[in-house]
């Protein structure tokens, strides 16, 4: 299961998430979403660590993180 | 390790708000604080007139919607008849700070039992930009063409700073949305302004420096910076008041 969700047609395609991801797994898509905006993707889905800072810049709580499975992962 | 989603007290509307804008950070914290005190079923929300206007289509709780400037009077009324409910007030910087510098310093001097969360944004968002109380010295609005401060418009109004002078005040703190560890302070001080309440404590105000990229005419990226280099210069953050 994928420890990122993105609620794409939420998005406003601010880049906040890009931004902060300490990963710098994000990035813009090419893609547009309905409401004709870039969203973001993952770069490398292994390298994210499920530490939740996209989630908590998001004005528009349009990414979950799942930090449960990236623990259920690696035990 | 919690799992992170959207909380059961924000509806599923789409906000109204610019990519990049800071009152949805906000909106999110201040419904998860109400999720996690499980206060949903006796919280009253006021909205004020700014660009949060539209509070009630995005909070799942009860919503009273203001005159400008009027929140902390509003508030005053619904908690003292129903003092059982959990009031708050959510206000910008020109609702809070210009139309209404006296409802605010009142409801402060007598210590009412209520929360209020101040989106401090240096600007009248929803106008398009003129300059408020607290627009930054030099910086530029519809109304302050030239730089604040260059025709007589005097400094900045510190909120904060201000109201550390009434003796009713039980708790202030300046917070900022503008990087992740400042969105999770924010919150912490959001979650005491609400527990202050809940156990009677009288007025508590949480400041929040945020971005407003569109009157700013900047990207999210430099909004962002400007939050975190000029407007914390100008607004240092930390608590301010705490009586609790
Ligand atoms: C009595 C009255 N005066 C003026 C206005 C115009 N007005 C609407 S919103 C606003 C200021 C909004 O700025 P702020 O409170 O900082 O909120 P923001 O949009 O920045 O979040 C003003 C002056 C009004 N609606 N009603
Ligand atoms: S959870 Fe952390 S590492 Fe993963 S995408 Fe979001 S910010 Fe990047
Ligand atoms: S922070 Fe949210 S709204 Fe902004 S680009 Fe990322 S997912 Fe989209
Ligand atoms: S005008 Fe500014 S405060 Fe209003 S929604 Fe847009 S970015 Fe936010
Ligand atoms: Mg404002």
């Amino acid at each position: 299961m994928k420890k990122i969700h993105f609620e794409k047609h939420r998005c406003k395609g601010c880049g906040l998430c890009v931004l902060f991801c300490p990963q710098k797994n994000l990035r813009m898509s090419e893609d547009l979403n309905d409401q004709g905006l870039s969203y973001p993707e993952e770069i490398d889905p292994a390298c994210c660590t499920a530490c939740g800072l996209c989630f908590r810049m998001c004005p528009d709580v349009a990414i979950e993180v799942y930090q449960q499975v990236a623990k259920d992962k690696k035990q | 390790m919690p799992n992170l989603t959207r909380t059961e007290v924000l509806t599923d509307a789409q906000t109204h708000y610019c990519p990049g804008c800071g009152h949805g950070i906000i909106h999110r914290l201040v419904a998860e604080v109400i999720d996690e005190l499980g206060i949903r079923e006796k919280t009253i929300g006021t909205a004020p007139v700014g660009c949060a206007v539209l509070l009630y289509d995005y909070f799942n709780c009860d919503i009273i919607e203001c005159a400008h400037g009027r929140p902390p009077a509003v508030a005053t009324g619904m908690k003292r008849v129903q003092p059982d409910k959990i009031v708050f007030t959510y206000q910008g910087d020109g609702d809070l700070a210009a139309i209404g510098t006296s409802e605010t310093i009142h409801a402060a001097n007598r210590g009412e039992n209520i929360t209020v969360i101040f989106v401090n944004n240096a600007i009248y968002g929803m106008t398009g930009g003129q300059m408020a109380p607290t627009t930054l010295t030099g910086m530029f609005s519809t109304t302050s063409q030239d730089g604040r401060g260059e025709h007589g418009e005097g400094p900045p109004l510190k909120v904060c700073e201000l109201l550390s002078s009434l003796e009713g005040v039980c708790y202030l703190e300046r917070t900022a949305v503008s990087t992740p560890k400042d969105v999770i302070s924010a919150k912490r001080a959001i979650k005491k302004a609400f527990q202050n309440q809940i156990d009677g404590k009288g007025f508590s105000l949480v400041e929040v420096l945020s971005m407003c990229p569109t009157d700013w005419k900047l990207s999210t990226a430099k909004a962002v910076d400007f939050v975190n280099n000029e407007m914390k210069t100008a607004f240092p953050l930390g608590v301010y008041v705490d009586r609790s």
